[in-house]
């Protein structure tokens, strides 16, 4: 099995390994660690078989180490990811991932009429419950739930 | 020095129930004994990019009474704004001319970003649905005055539970004074769980009815508000609970000595005009709090009590 897997996705010598992440969420967890913004090799898999759910995907980057605040915020949109620190092709750390107190600039605010949605004021909010991810905006107020949740 | 100075005024959860009764005490010392010319040298401005006369003539008769001066603007289509300036933009330029700028907008959370970007203090003077705290400590400040207190009250709320604005900041300044609520209003008008779910923690009582001719005679406070056919999806379920959420004199006989009926203004039909002459009927002097605890809260923030 872990024969057939290190086919489709390499390994990598020193880095970071992001895996099980829903395949749904690929792109989001792309976007939210500005990958694209990356000079160092990155390999994507998706559209893996996973028991847990479905299909999965798994991201591998090398020689980048992120922070936690960074690792943190991918938790919105792939709660059940695993973090992988390697060196030398060895893994040295595993993270799970918690979801922060407060998140600001990756999601939209759920309110038409919020001020976020109006004018070049980047979100905030206040993270009020984590399970399921219940999000009160700084500005008005308002929650944005899990079933509405956009990224900017 | 009082806590509050340089302080904005955005929701009406900025302030502490300590916070909360500094302001109503300075109201009141405002209301015995105007200390004129206190805004002599100041100048405030009030940004109004929506029309709400009430509020804007109750904020400029407060400046005025305390000797301050007044700029800005009452309807956005006249100024820069539609030129396409920015709220930002505005705010900046404004802080160069007035120590403490006034804003509403119907933009829902304008004022807090507009209080993050000024130079100067900000009062919301209403934000969309969101917030309108210098309403809510109006309604505090009338509720204690008619009461002599503001602990163990029963109130009730009637008509539009579900998206009135004033009631839902009120409920939450009321919960941290041992208040029991009853709500009523129609099933589609309800308080919003999420309200309900902050008075179970605080351990507080509250009740919902569908009427309240039966039950009135329990009431300390009744806050009226008024119930819009356009809130329903269904306009045959308006016309089948419209008559019920109105008050009217008859349903005052067996009221409690104590009892005053609120309401936030204008009302439409919601409140009988025969209610107005009894002495029940508070909402007019409600109003004239409005001045006393505006001039309270812009003389806090100035650092001038
Ligand atoms: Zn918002």
């Amino acid at each position: 099995m872990s024969a057939k897997k290190q086919l489709s996705v390499s390994a990598i010598r020193n880095g970071t390994v992001i895996d099980h992440i829903p395949a749904t969420s690929l792109f989001n967890v792309i976007s939210i660690l500005n990958l694209e913004d990356i000079d160092s090799q990155i390999t994507f898999g998706t559209n893996l078989e996973s028991k847990k759910f479905g299909k999965k995907a798994i991201i591998k980057v090398s020689e980048v180490f992120f922070s936690d605040k960074d690792i943190n915020k991918i938790a919105l949109v792939a709660p059940q990811a695993k973090l992988s620190i390697i060196r030398d092709y060895e893994v040295m750390e595993k993270h799970s991932i918690t979801i922060p107190d407060s998140i600001s600039g990756i999601v939209k605010c759920v309110n038409p009429q919020c001020i976020t949605n109006h004018e070049n004021v980047p979100t905030r909010f206040a993270v009020v419950s984590k399970h399921p991810v219940k999000l009160k905006c700084h500005y008005c107020e308002k929650i944005t739930d899990e079933k509405h949740l956009v990224m900017l | 020095m009082s806590s509050l100075q340089n302080k904005s005024l955005v929701s009406i959860n900025d302030y502490t129930p300590e916070e909360l009764i500094q302001i109503l005490d300075i109201a009141e010392s405002f209301e015995k004994k105007m200390p004129a010319g206190l805004l002599e040298d100041k100048v405030i401005s009030t940004l109004f990019y929506e029309p709400s006369t009430r509020t804007r003539l109750s904020f400029e008769s407060a400046v005025n009474r305390l000797g301050g001066h007044i700029v800005g603007f009452s309807e956005a289509a006249n100024s820069s704004v539609t030129k396409g300036e920015t709220l930002k933009d505005t705010v900046l330029t404004v802080s160069n001319y007035s120590d403490l700028i006034v804003i509403r907008h119907p933009v829902e959370g304008s004022a807090r970003y507009a209080s993050e970007i000024a130079p100067v203090p900000v009062v919301n003077a209403g934000d969309g649905a969101n917030q309108h705290p210098t309403q809510t400590l109006l309604d505090l400040y009338s509720i204690r005055k008619t009461q002599g207190t503001l602990d163990g009250l029963n109130i009730f709320m009637v008509g539009d539970l579900k998206y009135g604005r004033t009631v839902h900041s009120l409920l939450i300044a009321l919960s941290e004074f041992n208040t029991t609520f009853n709500f009523i209003s129609p099933e589609e008008l309800r308080v919003p769980e999420g309200y309900k779910l902050i008075l179970e923690k605080k351990g507080l009582k509250y009740y919902e009815h569908t009427d309240f001719t039966e039950i009135i005679s329990r009431a300390d406070i009744v806050y009226m508000t008024r119930v819009q056919r356009e809130r329903f999806s269904d306009p045959l379920e308006y016309e089948k609970v419209k008559n019920i959420y109105i008050l009217r004199k008859s349903m005052l006989e067996n009221t409690k000595e104590n009892m005053r009926i609120l309401h936030p203004l204008p009302r439409v039909n919601e409140i009988d005009t025969s209610v107005d002459s009894s002495p029940k009927a508070y909402y007019f002097q409600q109003a004239l709090n409005g001045v006393y605890v505006r001039q309270a809260i812009i003389a806090s923030i100035l650092g001038l009590v």
